[in-house]
């Protein structure tokens, strides 16, 4: 488009210029020209730079996502090693707890037959208190027995009156 | 009076010369064109070479994994180019992807720079074209020859036809290979000379001011549709090499 700016001075295209074939050698050495040059500094430059640049990209993005799967992994490790001390734990609580109600049961336990064996103890000396007090009492009811017996024999008929006999029935009456 | 002057003026106006663009002249002076003069040719030549290492070298020297805009162009031309030559010659026919490549970058270079203003597009010459037909075509010859020896020429004997139609349909297909080169450079350089042609014609007529409108949307138009063209011109010549290629390297039918 250029080619028209001389105005007049220009020379114009006979026909088809692509058919100019005086023109031909030229293109076509440059052409050659051309192509050689692109060739190299695309084979060797520009085409191993951005291959190399994919595969570093690829292997990049390749090594993210192993990292995020490792990672995960890990996770899920995680996970599992929190719920088993979380279930250990639990365990370990109710043994404590297990143990603690079995020694306090113990201690009462103790603490029950003490006070049991007490108790027995004091029981055992009221019933001997008891059956003393109720000894000293059985003969003081025969003492007293007696002497009313005695003194009610001597007044009813004083000539038959027998200590010993008196006695010996007085005794027989309080057994029966 | 005035307005036959003035129709007269705008006659002087309206010489449209569409083919002008095309004319190869030399550069500093002198009219003869020897095989190593420096031509407008060249000069666009030249810049072609620059324009595609400034894409495909310095765009790229980041060499970043996030990619720079430049570097992304690049890139998914390599890729396009790459998936091309792999899905229609095979994992055998990569180790030609930089020949393919080289010619695609060239090609849509040399197309996409000839769309500037004032430009020379260097595409839309026979010379041009024909040589990278030519060189494509006895490549792939010569290849096919050397990979496969005498089993190449089973390209031309389609056994799937019955035998009495055979020799016809190798005629025809002789015929075909042999046609290859013609219509793989004559597509490129047509589409290239024509688009370029209609533009001028176009903003010839936008000298006349009641068409002038008309005229520079139709070269708004035309242009836009030519962008496009530059591209599929330069996929389809890449794309009929590699199929070529695929017949070199797997000729039975």
């Amino acid at each position: 488009m250029a080619t028209e700016t001389n105005g007049a001075a220009t020379e114009h295209a006979q026909g088809m210029p692509q058919l100019d074939f005086s023109t031909f050698p030229n293109q076509i050495f440059w052409l050659l020209v051309t192509l050689v040059v692109i060739y190299f500094v695309m084979s060797r430059v520009a085409l191993p730079r951005i291959a190399s640049v994919l595969a570093e990209r690829h292997g990049a993005i390749q090594s993210d996502l192993d990292k995020a799967e490792q990672m995960k992994a890990k996770a899920v490790e995680a996970e599992a090693a929190y719920n088993k001390a979380l279930v250990d734990a639990r365990a370990e609580a109710q043994a404590i707890v297990d143990a603690t109600r079995a020694e306090i049961q113990k201690d009462v336990d103790v603490a029950m037959a003490k006070a049991d064996a007490e108790i027995a103890a004091k029981s055992a000396e009221s019933e001997t208190a008891i059956k003393e007090i109720r000894d000293s009492a059985m003969s003081a009811i025969e003492e007293v027995a007696n002497d009313t017996a005695e003194a009610i024999v001597a007044k009813i008929m004083p000539a038959a009156a027998d200590k010993a006999a008196v006695q010996a029935a007085v005794s027989a009456r309080l057994k029966g | 009076m005035a307005i036959e002057s003035d129709a007269v003026e705008q006659e002087l106006e309206l010489a449209i010369h569409p083919m002008d663009q095309f004319l190869v002249k030399p550069l500093f002076g002198g009219s003869d064109i020897g095989m190593f003069t420096i031509t407008n040719a060249t000069l666009w030549l030249g810049i072609t070479v620059l324009c595609a290492i400034a894409l495909m070298v310095l765009g790229t020297r980041g060499r970043a994994i996030v990619p720079s805009r430049s570097q992304s162009i690049a890139e998914v031309i390599y890729v396009f180019i790459y998936k091309m030559v792999e899905d229609i010659t095979g994992k055998d026919g990569l180790k030609y992807f930089p020949y393919i490549f080289s010619l695609f970058i060239f090609i849509l270079v040399a197309n996409v720079v000839g769309l500037l203003p004032a430009s020379f597009t260097t595409t839309s010459h026979i010379a041009v074209t024909a040589t990278l037909a030519l060189i494509v075509f006895v490549a792939v010859t010569v290849l096919g020859f050397v990979k496969n020896g005498t089993a190449f020429l089973s390209l031309f004997w389609v056994s799937a036809a019955p035998l009495a139609l055979r020799p016809i349909l190798a005629l025809i297909e002789v015929i075909s290979y042999f046609v290859r080169p013609v219509s793989h450079s004559i597509r490129l350089a047509g589409n290239m000379m024509a688009g370029h042609a209609v533009i001028k014609v176009f903003a010839g007529f936008a000298v006349v001011t009641f068409i002038s409108p008309a005229a520079i949307g139709a070269i708004v138009a035309i242009y836009a549709l030519e962008t496009l063209v530059v591209c599929i011109q330069a996929y389809v010549f890449t794309i009929l090499t590699c199929v070529y290629l695929k017949d070199a390297l797997h000729p039975s039918h």
